[in-house]
């Protein structure tokens, strides 16, 4: 697919983001996806905290959720799970 | 018709303070450095003496005082700042990035020469090693030059067609410590004059908005531009510099209706009938002039061009100026090492190489690390200009006037 980039007239000065991050979807960067076994799970949330890219939601009871839109695969959840309940998974 | 004005005894580094009091910025990060040290000092003591009320940010170097006026100036506010030689090298990487993000940023510059070996005295070798940096620069040849353009300066860098952060530039203890005359506005006159910075409208990620942070409505400042962007943000500082050159002009003519005192890009000196004319920058500028009176006393067809905005460079005035000339001697207070010539003599080159009949131009390094350059030397290099014109070539252009060989 390929989209018309905007002419210099057309962008803003001071090369200010006219994008939302939320519209950057990193998603399909990498080839792994984090798998996550809840039923080892303690709810910790630190895989949630050490997601660089803010790719992982704490859900209402509690577990963690990937957002593969955003998820891409670096691995470093699977790395820091204390109990090793997320595995890394080649999806491409 | 002009305001009524004070006649005060300052030396540059003094005028640059007391316009800065006047105009009365929000924040002011400087690091001291002779010879700007005198700058820092007294912006420092108004703060003390509740005579201003701009945040005064005592910084651990020059590389945080310009940062901390991007972000200060990115915030919205007036940022002022002041350095000179090895200071302005500690800040290069941060000037880029002032004049990308477009952040109306105001620095005096007090022209020192950049070590090694180390010298504290004057040349331009700091201000130059800035001119691809995307700041407009502007050169003072004495106090009043420098008071007034720490005032109009604001409005130049502001002008919602340019917004280009600003050099002040003054030559280092010819100026910065020599006390003169120098006549002054009231407060009021200042502050109205320079008014409030304004904004213009962008439309960034959460719709339009002025361009500057605010965090009811966020903009992201200096995000990573890569191959498909950058070159057209390029695109923008460039036109922004050629903006440039119509709105100084109209700033200072703007300014001269309250201060009685008239600047251009370029101020041609008894060029009318010119026939060897010197082009420079700064203070060396007096004493040229002093000279070109002498010459012309004589008999002598000698003129002067001063150049006081160097960045944008003022191309279509200068060959206005020379392009009838037949021998122009240019003085360059800096070098550049391994080139052709100084870089004056090089923009120069370049700005009247395709006029179908141009003067001869020859190149005269002078006063590198503050080696003084008097009245004969300066007579030296008309006579020598004299010699090319009625030989009608030159041999080679590169000349160091009052070094040893």
């Amino acid at each position: 697919m390929s989209t018309r980039k905007p002419s210099s007239k057309e962008l803003p000065i001071g090369a200010v983001v006219t994008k939302s991050s939320m519209e950057y979807e990193t998603g399909d960067w990498g080839v792994m996806k984090p798998q996550t076994d809840l039923e080892k799970c303690t709810q910790c949330t630190l895989c949630h905290y050490f997601c660089p890219e803010g790719a992982i939601t704490m859900n209402d009871d509690g577990y963690p959720e990937v957002i593969n839109k955003y998820c891409k695969g670096c691995g470093i959840c699977a790395e820091e799970c204390p109990v090793k309940c997320i595995e890394m998974v080649r999806t491409k | 018709m002009s305001e009524k004005q004070t006649l005060m005894g300052m030396n540059g580094d003094e005028s640059v303070a007391y316009a800065t009091k006047q105009v009365n910025p929000d924040v002011v990060a400087a690091y001291p450095i002779t010879p700007q040290t005198i700058i820092v000092e007294k912006l420092s003591e108004y703060v003390a003496d509740g005579e201003v009320d701009y945040e005064y940010v005592a910084v651990e170097s020059e590389h945080s005082a310009l940062s901390n006026c991007v972000g200060a100036s990115a915030a919205g506010a007036r940022a002022f700042t002041a350095t000179a030689a090895n200071g302005l090298a500690l800040m290069w990487e941060i000037t880029f990035i002032a004049s990308g993000l477009r952040l109306p940023i105001v620095m005096a510059i007090v022209n020192r020469s950049l070590g090694g070996p180390i010298n504290i005295h004057n040349d331009h070798s700091d201000s130059m090693g800035a001119r691809d940096s995307g700041w407009i620069q502007i050169h003072c040849e004495n106090s009043q030059e420098v008071y007034d353009a720490s005032i109009t300066a604001w409005r130049m860098a502001e002008h919602p067609d340019v917004l280009l952060p600003i050099m002040v530039c003054l030559d280092g203890f010819t100026l910065s410590h020599t006390m003169e005359n120098v006549l002054t506005l009231p407060d009021k006159v200042v502050s109205d004059f320079v008014g409030e910075r304004e904004f213009i409208t962008v439309k960034g990620h959460m719709g339009e908005t002025e361009l500057r942070l605010n965090p009811d409505v966020p903009l992201t400042f200096g995000p990573v531009d890569l191959q498909d962007y950058y070159f057209e943000h390029k695109l923008h500082q460039i036109d922004a510099m050629k903006q440039a050159l119509k709105v100084i002009p109209e700033v200072d003519a703007e300014y001269a209706k309250i201060s009685g005192r008239s600047y251009d890009l370029l101020h041609p000196y008894r060029m009318e009938d010119a026939e060897v004319a010197v082009l420079g920058l700064g203070s060396t500028m007096g004493t040229v002039k002093y000279t070109v009176d002498q010459l012309r006393d004589e008999g002598v067809k000698a003129g002067l061009v001063k150049m006081r905005v160097f960045r944008p460079f003022p191309s279509s005035d200068l060959v206005d100026a020379l392009k009838d000339i037949p021998a122009v001697g240019v003085l360059d207070k800096s070098l550049s090492l391994g080139a052709p010539g100084g870089p004056l003599f090089e923009e120069t080159m370049a700005t009247l190489y395709h006029l179908p009949k141009k003067p001869l131009i020859a190149n005269y390094i002078h006063g590198l690390g503050g080696r003084d350059t008097g009245p004969q030397l300066i007579r030296g290099v008309f006579e020598s200009l004299l010699e090319i014109k009625d030989k009608g070539e030159i041999g080679d252009p590169m000349n160091y006037v009052g070094a040893r060989p």
